[in-house]
């Protein structure tokens, strides 16, 4: 988590609804954001793994592009299959540059009249000036800087939700629908960053604090922060980005082609759509893989991945105890003939080796809700 | 009679003659959270005081543990190994890390005692 002590921290609209609830502060991306609650991050985890689990994404951007064209226009930035998305669903994509390396990463929604997207907050203002440079001078751009985001992941999610926003157990995963709530209208997503089903909803900034009140009053319901969104989204195989993908890390590296729709494969036309291409057809050098340490000593970010005999494969990228694996779990790259299930290797923890394997992402079951 | 120190790190000394128990304080296992790994020295490590003797690991982050004073470490507590939650529940008494031996009893007057850790505790 990246410390911003110089610029004045920003608040989101729910900052007094975390105080309120006994949240232990850090600054994150420059917010002032709850890091966990009076309960910790182990129980935090488990319970959104049990019933649900309530988190504050406000700190991340919310824009609309329109415009004739927006999808296709987004796709010149973009390897994910924009064109295609039917109204109301929604898509996992990334920012690529030249070479193909990772800009940022994030949800694009075919909300009918235009495109909604969700991107980092780290990266919100970087993401920004790039379209406006790069998308043709009609694509309008509306900034949602007025408009907060609450996260309801877990099982008891869609039961809780249905109880004031009628209609949303219905929903199917990776779709989206604008409903008007309590006088307000939100846009509902079904998707989420746990690995769990769940909703993100976009709700003007006035009217958050009692959106989210109302559901942290409901018994399932915990409020959870950043330490266990962080082991929540390791568990379920899921990148951070600026950790598990940046600007030197490809899609096709990143074990993330199965977002790259197959008309995009064929025809290109995204930013390093050759470098892909090529990694594609002919297989990257190196590859994202989980890892999961014999014993219990956590493998963080940045450990050396070694071979048997020592040879230096990979580093670590996002690492830490699993709560619901029950152990530690770790993901990082390594070089492509190392990167197949059940591989054998070091990791190189304080000075130590510490066998690991290469197993398979997720490291707990996803389970989203297909209808 | 055993008489306990502290650390500005929040490791406590617990001294029995020429032996000293060491941990992490209650405030200190409050602040790591829930702790899911302790890995401890080796029986026989020759430790010089602000050596790095431990490392705890909470589901948040790693953190050293360093040696109070100077001395050879005699025995270190295996329940931590597959019970390192022990270390939330009872910071100061079953949840200690290793013993041992005082090389040079002039370190431990470095050290605070019970009321100046409580005042320290409280300017932070």
């Amino acid at each position: 988590m990246d410390d911003q002590d110089i610029a004045p921290l920003k608040r989101t609209p729910l900052f007094a609804v975390h105080e309120a609830h006994g949240a232990k502060i850090v600054p994150f991306a420059g917010y002032d954001m709850p890091v966990q609650f009076a309960a910790g991050v182990l129980q935090e985890h488990l319970h959104t793994r049990a019933e649900a689990g309530l988190f504050d994404v406000s700190h991340m951007g919310q824009l609309r592009l329109r415009g004739e064209g927006a999808a296709k226009a987004l796709e010149t930035l973009v390897p994910g299959d924009i064109q295609g998305l039917a109204p109301g669903r929604m898509r996992y994509t990334q920012f690529t540059n030249e070479a193909g390396g990772i800009l940022d990463d994030l949800m694009v929604t075919n909300a009918g009249n235009h495109l909604f997207l969700v991107i980092n907050a780290a990266c919100k203002e970087a993401d920004i000036t790039h379209m406006q440079e790069n998308l043709p001078q009609h694509i309008g751009m509306e900034i949602l800087d007025d408009a907060a985001l609450i996260a309801l992941q877990g099982p008891s999610a869609a039961a809780v939700l249905e109880r004031h926003i009628p209609g949303v157990s219905a929903m199917k995963f990776m779709s989206s629908a604008t409903m008007r709530v309590k006088g307000t209208d939100c846009i509902i997503s079904r998707c989420g960053y746990t690995g769990e089903d769940g909703y993100e909803i976009s709700v003007e900034a006035a009217d958050a604090p009692a959106l989210a009140k109302t559901l942290l009053a409901e018994l399932e319901v915990m409020p959870i922060g950043l330490g266990a969104r962080d082991s929540l989204r390791l568990e379920a195989g899921l990148c951070l980005y600026g950790h598990d993908i940046d600007e030197t890390t490809t899609p096709v590296e990143a074990d993330l082609l199965w977002s790259i729709g197959k008309r995009r494969r064929q025809d290109g036309g995204f930013p390093g759509d050759t470098v892909i291409r090529q990694q594609i057809a002919e297989g990257a050098s190196r590859k994202r893989v989980g890892l999961r340490p014999e014993g219990r000593a956590p493998a963080r970010e940045g450990t050396e991945i070694t071979d048997d005999t020592g040879n230096r494969i990979g580093t670590i990228t996002s690492g830490g105890f699993g709560p619901t694996v029950g152990g530690p779990v770790s993901m990082g790259y390594v070089t492509s003939e190392f990167a197949i299930t059940g591989t054998s290797v070091n990791l190189m923890v304080r000075g130590k080796a510490l066998p690991a394997q290469v197993v398979d992402l997720p490291f707990t079951p996803q389970r989203y809700f297909r209808g | 009679m055993s008489d306990i120190r502290f650390t500005e790190d929040h490791e406590w000394v617990r001294i029995e003659g020429d032996i000293a128990t060491i941990g992490i304080t209650e405030y200190a296992q409050e602040q790591l959270g829930d702790i899911v790994f302790v890995d401890l020295p080796d029986s026989g490590a020759a430790l010089a005081q602000g050596d790095e003797a431990a490392v705890v690991e909470s589901v948040k982050a790693a953190s050293d543990v360093y040696a109070p004073i100077t001395g050879e470490v005699e025995d270190v507590n295996e329940t931590l190994e597959g019970e390192p939650g022990r270390v939330n529940e009872d910071a100061e008494g079953e949840g200690w890390f290793y013993t041992m031996t005082i090389s040079d009893p002039a370190e431990l007057d470095d050290l605070m005692d019970e009321k100046a850790y409580r005042a320290f505790l409280k300017k932070l």
